[in-house]
C-alpha cells in the first residue's frame, strides 16, 4: 500500500467566498477535510478600545460598523444597554419605529445572506434578485437617516428625528411585495436538486453540541433549539407582537436555510403589526440630562444650543455599575456589556459578537466533508468579519 | 432581589466561603467569587442550575482603581429558565493566570484566546492558547489601560494644524 | 442584408496610444477584494441596480487576471502584507482605487491596529470619500479612473517594450 499524506491548503484572506477577510488553513486528505484552523483578526480595528475614549453618544457611529449588514440592530443593542444603564424610558413611537427598522434590518441582512450563500454554491440568479430587494431597504434607510448603510439613526432615549411622512407607505409597499419575492427565491432554491444536494446533510451539528459551542440565532434554531431573545427576554416592546419562532429538525444547512426564510416572513408580519401600532407622538424621551434637545430648540434658542453643545462635547455622566443587554440580531445574540465608573465614558465596552462565537463551530461542522462543502458551511453560519474582529 | 435569586441562594449554600460579593444593578445579578473556586462554581451552575449557555467571557482592566487589576467576567444564560447570571472573579496582575473554562464550555476556547491576546491573562489547561486577533509577533496587549490607543509608536491625530 | 454599415468603407485614423488607452479603459477588470463595509456597497454597485458590467467592468477573483484593485474598507496592520502580495501579483498596467474614508486616511479608526490610509503602501490613483461611498460615488470614481487612463501617453510603445509609460499626475 502506498504511503499517503495530508495536504495543507490556505484559503483566504483574499477569497471570494470567505465573506470578507477570513483565512482558513485546511488540512486535506484528498478532497476530504481533516482539520480546519480559522485565522481571524484581519479586520481588527480596535472598536472596544476606541470606545473607552469616546462619550456614550459618540460610540453609536462605531456600532454601525460592527455588523455592517445590520447596522440598525447594532445601534439598537447598544442604545438599549445605555438606556438600561441610565434608566431612560423611551416613548412608544420611538420603540415602534425601532422595531420596524430592526426587522427591516433583519430582512436586509438575510437578503445579503441568501444572495451570498446561493452565489457561493453556484446559484447566481438569487444574488441579482436579492440585491434588487435590498436596494429598497437601503432606500428606506436613506429616507429616514440620510445614509444607505451606516445609518446612525437611533439615539439614547429615542430617535435622532421623526420619520418623514412617506415612510409608512414605503415600508408598507415593501412588506406587501416581499413575501412574493421570497416565494420567488424559494422557487429557485427549495426544490432545486442541486441546491438540495449541496445543503441537505451538510454541516450537521446537534443541539447539545450547538449549545456547548455557544451558537445563537438562526444557527442554533436550525438545530432545533426553540429559543429567541425577542420572545423569551423581550426588549424594546417585542412582547406586544405576535410572531412564530421557526426551528429546524435535521440540524443541517438546509434546515438553517428554511429557518432564515421563515424568519424573513415573520419579520414582514412584525413590521405590519408595528405599522398598525404606529401612533403620532414624541420620538425622544423627556430626559434633558441624557438626550439631545429637539432640533427646533437648537436652532431657535440659546439654551437649546448650549444644551446641544454640552451633550455633544461632554456627553453625560453615567451611574457607576455594569449592565449587559443582549438583542436578537440577525446573526444571533448580540450583547453589549458596559462597565461604568461614573464618568462620561465607559470604563469598558464589551461587544459580544454572534459571528465570533458561531464561527467556532466551523471545525465541527466541516471536518469529514468535502472541501466544496466548506463554502456552504461558511455561508450557512452567516458570518460578518466586521463584528468578529471588531 | 438579589438574595432571592435562585442561583444566589444555591451558591451561598454551597460555596459560602468563596463568594466575595453579590450585587444587583438594574435587575442584573452579579456574583463575585474567588479565583480558586471559579471552575467549580461555573461547573455547578452549568450542571445543577441549567445555566447551559456561556454567552460571553471577557475581562476588565481596573488599573489603579482596584487592588486586583483584572476582573474576569462570565455571562451565563439558562435556555430552559431564560435568565441571566454574571459571575466575576478578580485576577491580580502579579499572578495573571486563571484556570480555563474550556473544560466546562467549548465556547470559552476562542473567548479566552481573545482575553489572552488583548489583556495578557493566561489560562492554565487551555488547549490552544495563541493570539487570535493580533498578529503572532505583536508586542503588548491592546486592551490594557496602559496601552496607548494609537499604539506605542504613533502620536494621536490632533487635527489639521494649517 | 446583414449588418448595416453606417460608416461606409472608410478608414479611421487614430493614434495607437488612443486605441490602447480606449481598450484599457473600456475593460477595467477589478479584483474581488472586499475588506469591510465598503465591500458591501461595491457588491451593490456590481449587482442589479447599478450594474457595473455596462462599463466593461467585470470582477475577477484572481489578481493575475485583473488590472485594478479597489481597496474597499479598513486596512489593518495584519491585512497590509496580504494586500501587498495581491497587488504585486497583478500584471502591469495596474491601478489602485482607495474606496471610503478608511482606505483614504484611516477614517474614524485612529487606533493601534489600523493603517492610516492605504497610500502609505500603494500608489493610489483615485480616492473616493464617504463612509461608505454610495454606489454612485464608486461609479464616479471609476469614471475618473477611465479619464485618467485616457490621458496616459506612450502606452502602446510601453506595451511593445519601447520606453516608459507616461502617467499623468491627476485626472
Amino acid at each position: 500500500m502506498a504511503a499517503t499524506e495530508t495536504m495543507t491548503l490556505n484559503m483566504g484572506p483574499q477569497h471570494p467566498s470567505t465573506h470578507g477577510v477570513l483565512r482558513l488553513i485546511l488540512e486535506l486528505d484528498g478532497e476530504v477535510i481533516v482539520k480546519v484552523t480559522p485565522h481571524i483578526g484581519f479586520l481588527h480595528r480596535g472598536i472596544e478600545k476606541l470606545s473607552e475614549y469616546r462619550t456614550y453618544h459618540q460610540i453609536l457611529p462605531l456600532t454601525d460598523r460592527l455588523d455592517y449588514l445590520a447596522p440598525m440592530s447594532n445601534n439598537l443593542g447598544y442604545i438599549l444597554a445605555v438606556e438600561k444603564l441610565m434608566a431612560v424610558e423611551v416613548p412608544d413611537r420611538a420603540e415602534t419605529i425601532r422595531i420596524i427598522m430592526a426587522e427591516l434590518t433583519r430582512l436586509e441582512s438575510h437578503l445579503v445572506w441568501i444572495a451570498c450563500h446561493a452565489l457561493d454554491i453556484g446559484a447566481m440568479t438569487v444574488f441579482i434578485y436579492a440585491f434588487r430587494e435590498r436596494e429598497t431597504v437601503m432606500e428606506i434607510y436613506e429616507l429616514i437617516s440620510g445614509a444607505r448603510m451606516t445609518s446612525n439613526f437611533f439615539r439614547v432615549g429615542g430617535l435622532s428625528q421623526d420619520v418623514p411622512d412617506e415612510f409608512v407607505k414605503k415600508v408598507s409597499d415593501f412588506i406587501d411585495v416581499m413575501p412574493g419575492y421570497l416565494d420567488q427565491y424559494e422557487g429557485l432554491l427549495t426544490t432545486n436538486p442541486i441546491w438540495l444536494k449541496r445543503t441537505v446533510g451538510n454541516g450537521v451539528i446537534s443541539a447539545e453540541d450547538a449549545i456547548d459551542i455557544g451558537l445563537t440565532g438562526p444557527a442554533l434554531r436550525g438545530s432545533g433549539v426553540d429559543w429567541d431573545l425577542r420572545r423569551d427576554n423581550p426588549y424594546s416592546g417585542y412582547e406586544k407582537y405576535q410572531f412564530k419562532v421557526p426551528t429546524g429538525e435535521n440540524c443541517d444547512t438546509f434546515d438553517r436555510y428554511k429557518v432564515r426564510l421563515i424568519e424573513m416572513r415573520e419579520a414582514c408580519k412584525i413590521v405590519r403589526q408595528a405599522l398598525d401600532r404606529l401612533k403620532p407622538g414624541p420620538v425622544l424621551a423627556d430626559c434633558p440630562q441624557v438626550c439631545y434637545p429637539p432640533k427646533e430648540n437648537v436652532y431657535n434658542s440659546i439654551e437649546g444650543l448650549i444644551h446641544h453643545f454640552k451633550i455633544a462635547s461632554e456627553g453625560f455622566p453615567a451611574p457607576e455599575g455594569e449592565v449587559y443587554q443582549g438583542v436578537e440580531a440577525p446573526k444571533g445574540e448580540l450583547g453589549f456589556y458596559i462597565v461604568s465608573d461614573g464618568g462620561n465614558k465607559p470604563e469598558r465596552l464589551r461587544i459580544r459578537p454572534p459571528s465570533f462565537v458561531n464561527l467556532q463551530a466551523i471545525e465541527q461542522m466541516s471536518v469529514g466533508s468535502m472541501i466544496a462543502d466548506l463554502v456552504a458551511v461558511i455561508g450557512t453560519l452567516d458570518i460578518v468579519l466586521g463584528e468578529i474582529d471588531r | 432581589m438579589a438574595e432571592n435569586n435562585r442561583a444566589v441562594l444555591k451558591l451561598k449554600e454551597k460555596f459560602a466561603a468563596s463568594i466575595i460579593d453579590v450585587v444587583e444593578f438594574r435587575g442584573e445579578v452579579t456574583v463575585t467569587v474567588a479565583k480558586s473556586a471559579i471552575i467549580e462554581v461555573l461547573s455547578f451552575l452549568k450542571h445543577s442550575l441549567t445555566y447551559n449557555l456561556l454567552t460571553d467571557l471577557t475581562a476588565v482592566d481596573y488599573l489603579g482603581k482596584k487592588e486586583e487589576r483584572f476582573m474576569m467576567v462570565y455571562q451565563l444564560y439558562s435556555i430552559p429558565n431564560k435568565d441571566r447570571l454574571r459571575i466575576k472573579t478578580p485576577v491580580a496582575e502579579t499572578d495573571c493566570i486563571i484556570p480555563t473554562a474550556t473544560t466546562v464550555w467549548k465556547t470559552a476556547n476562542w473567548l479566552e484566546r481573545e482575553v489572552f491576546d488583548l489583556f495578557g491573562i493566561n489560562f492554565t489547561g487551555h488547549p490552544d492558547l495563541r493570539r487570535i486577533l493580533m498578529t503572532d509577533d505583536w508586542i503588548g496587549h491592546p486592551l490594557r489601560k496602559d496601552y496607548p490607543l494609537q499604539g506605542p509608536d504613533r502620536e494621536p491625530y490632533k487635527g489639521r494644524l494649517s | 442584408m446583414g449588418v448595416d454599415n453606417p460608416l461606409g468603407d472608410n478608414v479611421i485614423t487614430t493614434s495607437l496610444d488612443l486605441l490602447v488607452n480606449w481598450s484599457r479603459k473600456s475593460s477595467i477588470w477589478p479584483m474581488t477584494f472586499g475588506l469591510a463595509c465598503c465591500a458591501i456597497e461595491m457588491m451593490a454597485t456590481g449587482a442589479s441596480h447599478n450594474d457595473l458590467d455596462r462599463f466593461g467592468i467585470i470582477f475577477r477573483a484572481s489578481p493575475r487576471q485583473s488590472d485594478c484593485i479597489i481597496i474597499a474598507g479598513t486596512v489593518t496592520k495584519k491585512m497590509l502584507p496580504v494586500i501587498m502580495t495581491v497587488y504585486e501579483q497583478m500584471p502591469e498596467p495596474k491601478w489602485v482605487i482607495a474606496m471610503g474614508a478608511c482606505a483614504c486616511s484611516g477614517g474614524i479608526f485612529d487606533t493601534y491596529s489600523v493603517v492610516q490610509g492605504i497610500d502609505e503602501a500603494l500608489p493610489v490613483d483615485v480616492y473616493i470619500p464617504g463612509c461608505p461611498p454610495r454606489p454612485e460615488a464608486l461609479l464616479f470614481g471609476l469614471l475618473k479612473l477611465q479619464d485618467k487612463i485616457m490621458k496616459e501617453r506612450n502606452s502602446f510603445g510601453n506595451a511593445i517594450g519601447l520606453g516608459e509609460r507616461y502617467i499623468p499626475e491627476a485626472a
